[in-house]
């Protein structure tokens, strides 16, 4: 792990050895690190706008949110947040699996030792990052821009930017897994489907269905903003209400969101507990 | 070695394995007809998507540097909310381990854990622009509390998992709490801290660029605006600005964490 830098003093005559956690090169790319990062949250705090009036009467704004939502408008549910509840556990679903569906192939493409090409790995790499990199809600906006507001635009975001999530991570499990079973495979003459399912698939399971429950309880939450732009769910719910300032509605819904994340988390622990 | 039971078929069908995909197909087909796909809707989209994509390119670099003012206001807004959350995540999940702390400073600790990470960011900076007004100042507290929610939670995880065998030997040292956790606690966790840390920043520059939708500060508010008034080859320059800085904040994420995990 560490490595220790040993010095010598007068060579010949009585040895001194003084024992160094890290080697120089070690210690200056360290106090690089500090300095680059003092430099970093100096430079931000200096050219960070703040508007002072805002922050002196901020404890008396939130004060006043809260007066606004209470008491909470629990009459609202049935008719307003059930639905778009139920939209939004849809759309966070079918976008996991519709993931899974387009990542898989990706990610087996892009595990150095399933695809011997380094060119097509680096180009499967760069698709995962590429969908990475984009918010799921830049990724609502251009399917809004295609196929119109709603659901369908939300589920292909919630796709798409899933897809980068589950390829890495699923790639990496891939790479990880154990070449002896595969060797023995190959050897007996077994074809590159019957390697994949035989010989992969069981050591990288537990590892697929615990990324998979987990990003599918990140979707929960991220489908519950796509609303905010147009794209079905709870937030259009919660756009509708806080553009209409009642806040009692706002509330409700929040109440909404907090406990199916609770809820998911829940099931996804349980789930975790008994099959992983 | 005779067998004394039937060898089992080392790939048996998994009767249990098989419902359950058929249930999971049964429920792909309800929820896709509750939500109202049609073909006639996939065939027009790919239409616009054809114009859409016509409108994108070439990029339009004219406001360059509107485009570089928001994302340096970005990147300070990820910085600072990154630097205050992981410093405010190492006392909460400290106090959040269950096998450091009694019962119910753990359980409230948790409580708080649980409420920032429910939130998305950007519902969260709503919040905050409501009440501390617009501008980046709203964005850096609620990346903070996602920050929080993130680490906080895996730091505490991680220490639940650590040896407790280093800790009763500092402990009967004589050593004092913090002692005890500097030096029996903290040498076991703190690999997986930092790599949780450079994760999260990499996160906060990625929900940077978003909570300027709602008013938070950073790039989102030109690239909403543009998207609005259909200016889709700005967008595209937006779009690409904010991949390019996405991945340079990767990059250096990773530089630094294998510096630190020698």
């Amino acid at each position: 792990m560490t490595e220790a830098a040993i010095e010598q003093r007068q060579p010949g005559s009585a040895v001194r050895r003084e024992w160094r956690r890290f080697t120089p090169g070690q210690r200056l790319a360290r106090f690089a690190v500090y300095l680059g990062i003092a430099a970093a949250v100096v430079l931000s705090l200096q050219t960070i706008e703040i508007i002072p009036e805002f922050l002196y009467d901020a404890p008396e704004q939130m004060r006043d949110l809260f007066e606004r939502m209470w008491p909470i408008d629990f009459a609202y549910y049935p008719q307003g947040v059930h639905g778009a509840m139920m939209e939004t556990l849809h759309i966070a679903t079918l976008g996991t699996i519709g993931s899974v569906v387009l990542a898989l192939p990706l990610g087996l493409l892009a595990a150095r030792n399933v695809t011997p090409v380094p060119l097509v790995n680096y180009l499967a790499k760069l698709l995962l990052v590429a969908s990475r990199s984009v918010n799921s809600l830049v990724w609502a906006l251009l399917f809004i821009a295609i196929f119109g507001p709603g659901a369908l635009a939300g589920t292909l975001a919630i796709t798409f930017r899933s897809i980068g999530f589950v390829g890495k991570l699923f790639g990496e499990a891939c790479e990880e897994a154990n070449r002896g079973s595969i060797e023995a495979l190959t050897a007996a003459g077994a074809p590159w489907l019957s390697v994949l399912r035989y010989g992969y698939w069981p050591q990288v399971k537990p590892a697929f269905w615990a990324l998979v429950l987990l990003r599918w309880d990140i979707n929960v939450r991220e489908s519950s903003v796509l609303g905010l732009v147009g794209a079905g769910g709870i937030g259009v719910a919660l756009n509708t209400a806080m553009n209409l300032f009642q806040w009692e509605r706002v509330a409700v819904v929040l109440l909404a969101i907090f406990t199916v994340v609770i809820i998911a988390e829940v099931i996804v622990t349980q789930i975790r507990k008994r099959v992983l | 070695m005779s067998a004394s039971a039937p060898a089992r078929s080392p790939f048996a069908t998994n009767w249990g394995a098989r419902v359950g995909w058929l249930v999971l197909l049964v429920y792909v087909v309800y929820a896709t007809s509750t939500l109202d796909f049609t073909w006639r809707r996939f065939v027009d989209g790919m239409e616009h998507a054809q114009v859409f994509l016509g409108r994108m390119f070439p990029p339009n670099f004219e406001n360059w540097d509107a485009i570089l003012k928001g994302m340096k206001e970005s990147l300070e807004i990820a910085v600072l909310a990154s630097f205050t959350g992981i410093l405010l995540s190492l006392p909460i999940g400290l106090l959040a381990a269950r096998n450091l702390m009694p019962g119910w400073v753990s359980w409230t600790a948790r409580g708080v854990i649980a409420l920032a990470r429910a939130f998305h960011p950007v519902i969260v900076a709503i919040i905050f622009v409501k009440a501390i007004g617009f501008g980046a100042i709203a964005g850096v507290m609620a990346l903070i509390v996602a920050s929080i929610g993130f680490i906080a939670k895996l730091f505490a995880e991680a220490i639940e998992e650590i040896s407790l065998k280093q800790v009763e030997a500092v402990r009967a040292t004589g050593a004092g709490f913090m002692n005890v956790i500097f030096f029996g606690v903290l040498p076991q966790v703190l690999a997986r801290f930092i790599g949780f840390s450079t994760y999260q920043f990499d996160s906060n520059v990625r929900n940077s660029t978003m909570v300027g939708i709602v008013g938070a500060g950073g790039i989102g508010a030109p690239l909403f605006v543009a998207f609005q008034r259909f200016d889709y080859d700005v967008v595209a320059a937006i779009l690409i600005a904010i991949i390019a800085v996405v991945f340079i904040a990767e990059v250096v994420s990773t530089r630094i964490q294998r510096i630190f995990s020698a």
